[in-house]
């Protein structure tokens, strides 16, 4: 059995929230760097290459990418022999986001009762903290600070069974068409199919941690994501919705067996600041 | 173009969507709950913190500044929730705004209406945008921490002509150009 002591949690959380906020994956640029030889629109290759040159400015000069520095979402992954010492896992994972927001001067975009009163909590905790126990003795920490605008135009669509793979395209078209410049395009295009509406929309948002690209092992799985990505570039929306052939730069999507009745589809949208590091422990 | 702020009515007769700028001058930033207090103020005819006469408003709440930065990241928050005060704003004088996204039906009415713009900036470019800030100086709501009313001084800050007062609108001109089969 592997001990894990709770300090070693907060200090790994509190780097993964600075890194993620100021290092932009070198998967998502190469998929921005990709997609500015192909766009068609002027006006969205010069976005693309501002996009490009902030995460050069950000990481040179450890300034967060985005002024929106999300809420802090963290996926863990627990091996059932681990043992964790020395103080409660949630606290340490609350104390790390605390003290990477400060230490990063990061914004702290948080606000407490959520229709009334909504008041800052000034260190951006609490954080969304996703917990599943796995075989082993290790623990993964994924940290990925989530930005409103894309979040804010997250859909679920409870779909009928008959629906299918048509239904699937029709309901991410009319998001993103509708989402327009709002979520920040070009977006990754998280989609969570199948499980219940709960499940849906928690692989949605895990399937954001993949590489850009990188599909689906389930080769049909694979072959749908590659179909809404072209069906998605095909709407004109383009670079921060002024138009264009970059809409997104993937589709990611994880599926899961459902209820006879169900065909649950979470769509989550990430931004082009597609930020989210990992370590384990 | 290179342009200076707050925007002359002669230069918002030249702007024209698609047309790319380099503002520099001074503007004011407000998010949401700012606006929410500015509407309040003017319902209840009380001063406004800052005279909107001729004034361009920016959509952002920066993050804190590192030591030796004038600001931290500072780009564009969505403009759509501001759509609900815009009018508003606009009939009491502001000339200009500047966010990221599309703007309501009600919205590009007014822009029209007043002869305003309507810039569209880059979405999670706030460390490239925080280049073109100068200074930087508080002015209302400070309680709202990242949402207080700032004044900042800019030099040749990046954006796009959107909507224009003559009612033209990039997104939805753009996007028929763009779209396929």
């Amino acid at each position: 059995m592997k001990e894990i002591e709770a300090s070693a949690i907060t200090q790994a959380v509190a780097r993964l929230c600075q890194e993620a906020n100021f290092n932009l994956g070198e998967d998502v640029l190469a998929a921005l760097k990709k997609a500015q030889k192909t766009e068609q629109s002027p006006l969205g290759r010069e976005f693309l290459s501002q996009i490009i040159e902030n995460a050069r400015i950000a990481r040179e000069q450890k300034l967060p990418l985005c002024q929106d520095c999300g809420t802090a979402v963290v996926f863990l992954e627990i091996g059932q022999d681990a043992h964790i010492t020395g103080g409660d896992l949630n606290k340490a994972i609350e104390d790390g986001v605390r003290r990477g927001y400060k230490q990063g001067y990061l914004r702290k975009g948080i606000v407490s009762q959520p229709f009334s009163e909504r008041l800052n909590t000034r260190d951006n905790t609490p954080a969304v903290i996703h917990t599943e126990i796995v075989p082993g003795d290790r623990l993964k920490i994924a940290v990925l600070p989530k930005g409103g605008g894309a979040e804010n135009k997250s859909r679920l669509g409870m779909l009928l069974p008959n629906d299918g793979k048509q239904g699937i395209i029709e309901l991410v078209l009319k998001t993103v068409a509708e989402a327009g410049g709002d979520p920040c395009p070009p977006l990754v295009i998280g989609l969570g199919i199948g499980g219940t509406a709960d499940k849906a929309m928690l692989m949605a948002k895990k399937s954001l941690l993949r590489k850009v690209g990188q599909p689906n092992p389930d080769p049909e799985v694979a072959e749908l994501e590659k179909e809404v990505l072209t069906r998605v570039n095909a709407l004109g929306v383009g670079p921060m919705g002024f138009g264009g052939s970059t809409t997104a730069l993937a589709v990611h999507a994880l599926v899961s067996p459902t209820h006879i009745t169900s065909l649950p589809v979470a769509v989550n949208l990430q931004c082009h600041s597609a930020r989210h590091k990992e370590v384990t422990l | 173009m290179n342009i200076t702020s707050p925007i002359s009515a002669q230069v918002i007769e030249e702007l024209t969507v698609g047309t790319s700028v380099l503002i520099s001058g001074v503007i004011y930033t407000a998010r949401d709950a700012a606006h929410q207090r500015l509407i309040q103020a003017l319902d209840n005819g009380e001063e406004l913190p800052f005279e909107l006469e001729g004034q361009t408003i920016y959509y952002m709440g920066p993050s804190p500044a590192p030591p030796g930065k004038v600001i931290g990241a500072a780009g564009p928050t969505t403009s759509r929730r501001m759509d609900a005060y815009t009018p508003r704003l606009l009939a009491a004088g502001i000339k200009a705004m500047i966010g990221k996204g599309s703007r309501s039906d009600e919205v590009k009415k007014a822009i029209k209406q007043y002869k305003a713009v309507y810039l569209a900036t880059t979405g999670g470019a706030g460390a490239l945008l925080a280049k073109s800030v100068r200074q930087i100086e508080p002015v209302a709501y400070e309680d709202l921490g990242p949402e207080a009313v700032m004044r900042l001084t800019v030099e040749n800050f990046p954006a796009v002509v959107a909507n224009d007062s003559y009612g033209g609108d990039l997104a939805e001109q753009a996007r028929a150009e763009y779209k396929r089969e």
